[in-house]
């Protein structure tokens, strides 16, 4: 029996020892690197996304942004508190798990970072918000959309991109400006996302008088769509929104064709895939859905230069959002002269930053002031750009882009 | 007229998917009183197949219609297998045992299927390349397409085919003297366990054609889409009565049609404020011209399962009922 417990104990010891070994010699290394210029501070930065997986290209996306940020930061040899700061970047796989998650985010707290960028899914980020929230940390997302993150009340959870809510307005406004239907029909899936984004899409259509009809509704797993159309066929509206996912939107729009219907059809981001077009073929032509935050063809020149000599690839999809996230970690930290997450939290809540995507400012959720959705269409078979949303004010996706230069 | 002539086409189309994969339903019922929960399984498995050979085709530049008669060519022998497979590896070591183990058995082997072609095609939903262009024609107020028309054309084409396989040839003679009693037909020097095996295959080929029929109609496969179809067919069988051939025809035929003035009419019918009487009471819900629709068309796939319930309560033997006699 001792000695059962004496080889636990030994166990134990053995892997408390090659922890440490694991995380301190090469810390003592940097520093022993740094030391020659000044006496210099080391401060981690954390980056969490699925580095494997479905989405594993969309995780490294995200990770090569921040780590540009982090790269440029210290090449520019930046001084806080009158030391030279040494920015280590500390790259986590959730492999997009709820659990993994809150995993890695203990394994980064525990690490002493002093902020972190991501993660990239809404599933992740909501049940990693409280760890990091316990421990003070501030955290910011690029590219987690659902409402619910930035709704927790957690004083250090920031997010750069919009949120979903924003994009029913957003696809609303751009149907009611460029198209002036009179009559518009609404149609949802029935589920939490669909009836949200159609809500929001009916409400504001209402408030700039557009008449619509009564909602029509299927289900998240509806193939047969004609029913519902034939009766809209008869009411002749000049517009339909869907809110709900490819897998269902696509049949609806080939079968609205089939039937004769003319209408502009319009969807939110879970019909803003290439999908639409496998699933409608060309009958997917010419529709509209929108998308939170901008292409990243539409960042910074400059960002999208130094990406792609550092990286040799272009940017996917969020890496201007994480790259953003992690330069606004970086630049509140300079104003508060200080990398402690306590004194530099307000800097960040208070900040106002021009970045890759463009001006950057908190509202007291943490949500990204006036953020972007742009607006999609498919031309050709393929899914492009055509305007950008921002504080309900809708410019083409062209005069944006000439405005960003 | 327009819009009421149109939902009776979309009904007509579906209901004769539902038709043909009654069919299956009904036959294996018919002959040994077994309800092979399965078959939607095998619908699914064809359009599967299909999905495949006509992706890997689509590309070759053969002639579209070609590609899909290859792919159905293809489906077709792939779920006969299967259909074979269940009935001797599933069914036949319990043709003795009390009705309740083979019910649940065809609940299992419909399990097994779904995720065994979750493994081999992934949970996604798979997008039918779209390579017949759909045209539509006018017909009175209403448009129907060019594969709405194939749709119909060919499941009245599978139907007279199996009439007349079960009417007029030797293999449907056996098929119904096993169906009126195994035993005497054995007797008789009929290969009893043969017979039914082909029920089984026959039902299968069908159940392949219709998945390819609902794959290219719909654009769409997914692993899941054999269970609610599969539910439909059923009620449909039950409508027409089940083990009764012709009553699994019309009985697909009138479901698709219910469904479709069900789920196009439920929501005018259900607003409570068209009725001047209860709008008054509703106040200002109704004012200016607002709604409160009690019942939308998300509830189209109710209608098959109240028929079934209504059926079952009013007329349990079904509309033609189940004659022995013509029960295959």
């Amino acid at each position: 029996m001792n000695n059962v417990k004496l080889g636990i104990a030994l166990i134990a010891a053995a892997v408390a020892l090659a922890g440490c070994g694991e995380q301190k010699p090469p810390v003592k290394a940097e520093q022993t690197k740094i030391a020659p210029a000044a006496a210099g501070i080391e401060v981690r930065i954390g980056h969490v996304g699925p580095l494997t997986g479905g989405i594993a290209h969309l995780g490294k996306d995200n990770e090569n942004g921040a780590r540009l940020a982090v790269e440029e930061a210290n090449a520019a040899g930046i001084k806080i508190d009158g030391k030279e700061v040494k920015f280590v970047f500390l790259a986590e796989d959730d492999q997009a798990d709820p659990k993994t998650g809150t995993t890695v985010a203990q394994k980064l707290v525990d690490a002493n970072v002093a902020g972190v960028v991501g993660h990239l899914n809404s599933g992740t980020s909501i049940p990693a918000s409280p760890i990091y929230a316990q421990a003070g940390i501030p955290v910011i997302s690029g590219s987690a959309t659902n409402p619910k993150l930035t709704e927790q009340g957690f004083k250090s959870q920031f997010r750069v991109v919009g949120r979903d809510d924003q994009q029913g307005p957003a696809i609303a406004s751009y149907l009611a400006t460029t198209k002036k239907p009179k009559l518009v029909a609404v149609i949802d899936d029935a589920t939490a996302y669909g009836e949200g984004i159609a809500n929001e899409v009916e409400k504001t259509l209402k408030a700039v008088k557009v008449k619509v009809l009564p909602r029509e509704k299927g289900t998240d797993k509806t193939t047969d769509w004609k029913a519902v159309l034939t009766k809209l066929r008869g009411r002749r509206p000049d517009a339909v929104f869907y809110g709900g996912m490819d897998a269902t939107g696509g049949p609806l729009l080939k079968q609205g064709r089939e039937l004769g219907i003319k209408a502009v059809f319009s969807f939110g981001d879970g019909a803003c895939t290439d999908k639409m077009t496998e699933l409608a073929g060309d009958a997917a032509e010419g529709m509209l859905c929108s998308q939170a935050g901008i292409p990243p063809q539409a960042a910074d020149k400059k960002f999208l230069e130094a990406y792609k000599k550092r990286f040799n690839v272009d940017p996917i999809l969020y890496a201007p959002f994480t790259y953003d996230a992690a330069n606004l970690l970086i630049a509140a930290m300079q104003k508060a002269n200080s990398a402690d997450p306590k004194i530099y939290l307000p800097e960040l809540q208070k900040i106002d930053f021009t970045g890759a995507t463009g001006k950057i400012a908190f509202d007291d959720k943490g949500d990204r002031k006036d953020a972007e959705m742009t607006i999609f269409t498919i031309k050709g078979g393929k899914l492009g750009p055509i305007a950008i949303v921002k504080g309900g004010k809708t410019m083409t996706y062209e005069e944006f882009i000439k405005g960003g230069q | 007229m327009d819009t009421f002539l149109q939902q009776l086409v979309n009904g007509l189309t579906a209901g004769s998917v539902y038709a043909v994969v009654a069919l299956g339903y009904t036959m294996v019922y018919g002959i040994i009183q077994l309800i092979n929960f399965a078959h939607g399984e095998v619908v699914m498995i064809g359009a599967m197949v299909a999905f495949t050979v006509i992706n890997a085709l689509a590309p070759a530049g053969l002639p579209p219609l070609a590609v899909v008669l290859i792919g159905t060519a293809c489906a077709i022998p792939v779920c006969m297998l299967v259909g074979y497979a269940m009935e001797r590896l599933a069914y036949r070591p319990l043709r003795g045992a009390p009705r309740l183990a083979p019910l649940i058995t065809a609940i299992g082997v419909s399990i097994l299927l779904q995720h065994l072609a979750m493994l081999v095609w992934s949970r996604n939903v798979l997008a039918f390349p779209q390579i017949i262009r759909s045209t539509s024609y006018a017909l009175g107020g209403a448009l129907i397409t060019n594969v709405q028309i194939a749709i119909i054309a060919v499941c009245i084409a599978l139907m007279s085919g199996l009439a007349l396989l079960v009417y007029r040839t030797q293999l449907g003679t056996a098929m119904r003297a096993t169906a009126q009693n195994p035993h005497v037909a054995g007797l008789m020097g009929v290969d009893v366990n043969r017979v039914i095996a082909a029920t089984f295959v026959i039902g299968a080929a069908l159940g392949a054609v219709a998945g390819v029929l609902f794959g290219t109609y719909y654009g769409l496969a997914q692993y899941t889409m054999g269970s609610i179809l599969g539910l439909k067919a059923f009620s449909a069988a039950v409508l027409g009565g089940i083990g009764n051939i012709p009553g699994a025809m019309l009985g697909g035929v009138l479901l698709g049609v219910v469904e479709a003035l069900g789920a196009g009419y439920i929501g005018d019918l259900s607003d409570l404020c068209a009725y001047d009487w209860i709008a008054d009471f509703m106040g200002e819900q109704c004012a200016d011209g607002g709604h409160f629709i009690l019942f939308g068309s998300n509830y189209q796939d109710v209608f098959a399962f109240l028929v079934l319930i209504v059926v079952l309560v009013f007329r349990p033997s079904g509309l033609l009922g189940e004659r022995v006699g013509d029960r295959a």
